[in-house]
């Protein structure tokens, strides 16, 4: 398995969101505006990047019995990070995602990676597993979040892209909206990838 | 009084813990496959939420902010999070070995429930005081009960149902969430005036 390999499956093969289903909490809640979809997807993927990193370096060092609470400090280090970072330079988009950002800390594929990947392996690796499964969820975050403000609100990144007769489904934006988008788009790649292996 | 009763409807019906605000969805797709393990995931939940917002909060008013490190509030509650949730095992364990059978497994999940963290963290956004904070925490825990039930008693019935191959299993379960929403949102216009 090489660099480019780990990279890669992050994004299509082992996509956090379509694939493994994880993290769906901030994906459903944020999706709204394309906006906050990639805010909410680099936001994670920074957290992701520096969490695998630190703990791929001390990973000899920590006895088994409290890997996780040990996971759980060295993930809200970088949380606090970003929150204060966000709350400093982009106030909006600080203030759009609200306590999701925190919430980062419980968000599933930061502890699944720490657990899964970055306690067991080099921090070469670890950092080409982070930005693939970061990538994987920032674009599975603006896939979700386009067809949410497309549909909902007829604008892409606040720019009106559907025409003046257009008039938009509002009940996208809102949260049922988000549980019909992520159930057609599972089923969608479910059905894709079934296809792919006959 | 009436402030209270406000909050325990707002949190239970119009805005939903799951179906509106979207905290906790992992337990909520993932233990809901029968009425009587996500009851017991429901009453957890309630019991850590419950016990939670009343520490989170002791901690924020007379630990963080005294010493004036709020901004250290993300890694301190998560951590009381856990702990109190081992503590409870530890507790359940020896009291109530019935509990623990019944509860046992869903404990340690609840620590990485975003909806305890996301409860904690709104008991202190949305300044509550104590009394507040522990209504809003019980109420958290009852709209997620609630969800869970019905989410748990539509699949039951679904799992006789023909559905098709790629739209089995989470794809079904976040459609019928999504009519769940819908039907929740009906709540919407509760305390317009």
């Amino acid at each position: 398995m090489g660099f480019y390999n780990e990279l890669i499956k992050g994004v299509w093969r082992e996509n956090p969101v379509f694939r493994i289903v994880l993290g769906i909490c901030p994906t459903l809640a944020v999706s709204t505006q394309v906006s906050n979809g990639v805010g909410m997807g680099l936001a994670a993927t920074f957290v992701l990047l520096g969490s695998n990193v630190i703990i791929s370096l001390i990973r000899k060092g920590i006895p088994d019995k409290i890997r996780i609470p040990a996971f759980i400090v060295v993930i809200s280090t970088f949380v606090t990070i970003v929150d204060l970072f966000m709350a400093a330079y982009t106030p909006a988009l600080h203030e759009r995602l609200g306590i999701f950002i925190p919430l980062i800390v419980v968000n599933c594929i930061i502890l699944g990676r720490a657990e899964a990947f970055a306690s067991k392996s080099t921090v070469w690796m670890s950092i080409a597993d982070a930005l693939g499964m970061g990538a994987g969820f920032t674009v599975a975050l603006t896939i979700i979040s386009s067809i949410r403000e497309v549909l909902g609100n007829g604008t892409f990144f606040g720019i009106q892209v559907m025409p003046e007769a257009f008039s938009p489904a509002v009940i996208m934006i809102l949260p049922p909206g988000a549980f019909l988008t992520i159930g057609a788009l599972l089923g969608f790649f479910n059905y894709l990838s079934k296809r792919r292996s006959t | 009084m009436e402030k209270l009763i406000v909050i325990v409807l707002s949190v239970v019906l119009v805005n939903n813990f799951i179906l509106v605000r979207f905290l906790g969805l992992c337990p909520f797709l993932g233990v809901s496959r029968e009425i009587k393990s996500s009851l017991s995931m429901g009453v957890a939940v309630i019991f850590v939420m419950t016990l939670a917002s009343l520490c989170t909060w002791l901690i924020q008013y007379y630990l963080l902010v005294p010493y004036k490190v709020e901004f250290l509030q993300t890694i301190v509650f998560i951590l009381v999070i856990a702990a109190l949730v081992q503590f409870v095992e530890m507790v359940i364990q020896k009291v109530s070995p019935v509990l623990q059978k019944a509860l046992g497994i869903y404990l340690p999940l609840i620590t990485t429930n975003c909806a305890v963290l996301g409860v904690c963290i709104l008991n202190i956004r949305e300044d509550y005081n104590l009394l507040e904070t522990i209504i809003h925490g019980a109420g958290a825990g009852l709209g997620f009960t609630l969800a869970i039930l019905l989410m748990a008693g539509i699949r039951e019935r679904m799992s006789l149902g023909k559905v098709p191959q790629s739209m089995q299993g989470f794809p079904l379960s976040f459609i019928i969430a999504c009519l769940m929403a819908l039907s929740f949102f009906g709540f919407q216009g509760f305390f317009s005036h």
